[in-house]
């Protein structure tokens, strides 16, 4: 998870990710941050995230996050 | 729907584009992002370098520049022109049609038929569709279908979701029967209910311009625009594109009897790098046999993009030999469709430069 947390904090230094249960509402991810953060996955596990699957309900968290990542094999 | 056209080709093709060139670096500071953010927006979006028309510039003189040098050229005569197709969301008034402005600009017969089509990004596989059915009723032999937008005049500069992309460009493409042509398949989709997730408010019927709707408003995304500016819902159309593109092309090269190996380049409307590769993923279709250069160098111009990317891709190629490709197009309407099909050889594949008064 501390990797995870890394690669989020590269894109948004401001903000404690494991302080919140919800990015999107707490203004901590915007839909253009959401977009390099896959494009950041995608290079740091080599794996590419679907497109139907950058969806709001997959970026919430660190649960959701991670959950998505296994889909990929990856465990965050 | 699905379609099946024979005996069709499009003979020579022109992508305009405003000489007029601005870069993402010297603009983000208008988006009210950091630095660092901005540069990685630009490494994973595509974000560069747009031309932009000036001010005084319309759709139409791009396309009409266009129309002047397949003249020039020796490709097409004015009186061999049967219809005049004008695909655009800039025309240069409400009333009247720009095809018929464009008509009397270039001197066209009066047998000529004209016509306005209001389509966006999928606008060039609509206007290859209405001109093959044109050229199907045996009433017409050249159709001249021309893709312009200046949209970059009703986007607001600090809406970070659109400005960094936004291009201008007009294409003119010459269509026309080709009897020894193979089939050509096309698959048209169109769901309006869905219309709101791309839309210019303001400036028509429903509601019209005004001091009111000229104000420049946060509506809670942290874009800056007004109701007469273009609106676009980035994550609905992100997911619109996702969920319906790849099933469309999947159904397009079914009906066809075709794989993804005999098509060469998938040269599909291009809003941004990151969108154009998510797509090449699903289809699982390598990344250089879909190009997503355009944004980068030119901005994404609506309709013209496609034209645009083949003419930037496949000039060369073209002009020597034939190419199957699938093209397809994603956006305003919403209006999803693909085309597959030959294209060239033709003698006249290629991007010019429009001077633009500014």
């Amino acid at each position: 998870m501390d990797e995870l947390i890394g690669i989020l904090q590269e894109i948004r230094p401001e903000f404690e990710f494991r302080e919140s249960q919800d990015f999107l509402a707490d203004g901590m991810l915007d839909s253009l941050d959401i977009v390099t953060l896959v494009a950041a996955l995608d290079k740091r596990y080599r794996i590419s995230i679907r497109g139907v699957e950058i969806v709001p309900e997959n970026f919430r968290n660190l649960e959701t996050l991670a959950a998505l990542l296994r889909k990929y094999g990856v465990s965050a | 729907m699905n379609l099946r056209f024979t005996g069709k080709k499009i003979s020579a093709l022109v992508t305009v584009l405003p000489s007029r060139e601005t870069r993402f670096e010297d603009e983000m500071g208008n988006f009210g992002f950091s630095r660092a953010k901005s540069m990685k927006l630009k490494l994973v979006m595509g974000f560069d370098r747009h031309r932009l028309a000036g001010e005084g510039t319309c759709a139409s003189d791009l396309c009409l520049h266009g129309l002047k040098r397949l003249f020039e050229a020796g490709e097409l005569r004015p009186e061999e022109i049967d219809a005049l197709l004008f695909v655009s969301q800039s025309p240069d008034h409400l009333i009247p049609a720009t095809s018929n402005l464009i008509q009397g600009r270039a001197g066209l017969g009066r047998n000529t038929f004209c016509l306005d089509i209001n389509q966006g990004c999928a606008g060039f596989v609509i206007g290859l569709v209405q001109a093959f059915l044109m050229l199907e009723s045996g009433l017409w032999r050249k159709v001249v279908l021309m893709n312009g937008d200046t949209l970059s005049h009703r986007v607001g500069k600090r809406d970070r979701n659109i400005f960094p992309m936004v291009g201008d460009a007009g294409s003119v493409a010459v269509v026309e029967n080709d009897p020894s042509g193979p089939p050509i398949h096309a698959v048209v989709y169109m769901d309006g209910s869905r219309s709101g997730v791309l839309q210019i408010p303001a400036g028509g019927a429903r509601m019209p311009s005004t001091a009111a709707t000229a104000v420049e408003e946060d509506v809670g995304d942290g874009n800056l625009r007004s109701k007469d500016h273009f609106f676009m819902d980035g994550p609905a159309v992100f997911n619109f594109v996702q969920t319906e593109v790849p099933p469309m092309i999947g159904e397009l090269l079914a009906a066809a009897g075709a794989t993804k190996e005999e098509v060469e380049y998938f040269l599909f409307h291009q809003p941004n790098r990151f969108m154009l590769e998510k797509l090449a993923d699903a289809l699982e279709v390598p990344r250089d046999r879909m190009p997503n250069n355009i944004v980068e160098n030119f901005g994404n111009a609506s309709s013209a993009s496609i034209p645009t990317a083949i003419a930037f891709n496949l000039g060369a190629a073209l002009r020597e030999r034939k190419v199957r490709v699938c093209l397809g197009g994603f956006g305003v309407g919403l209006t999803w469709a693909a085309l597959l099909m030959d294209l060239g050889p033709m003698r006249i594949c290629e991007l010019t430069n429009y001077g633009c008064d500014d």
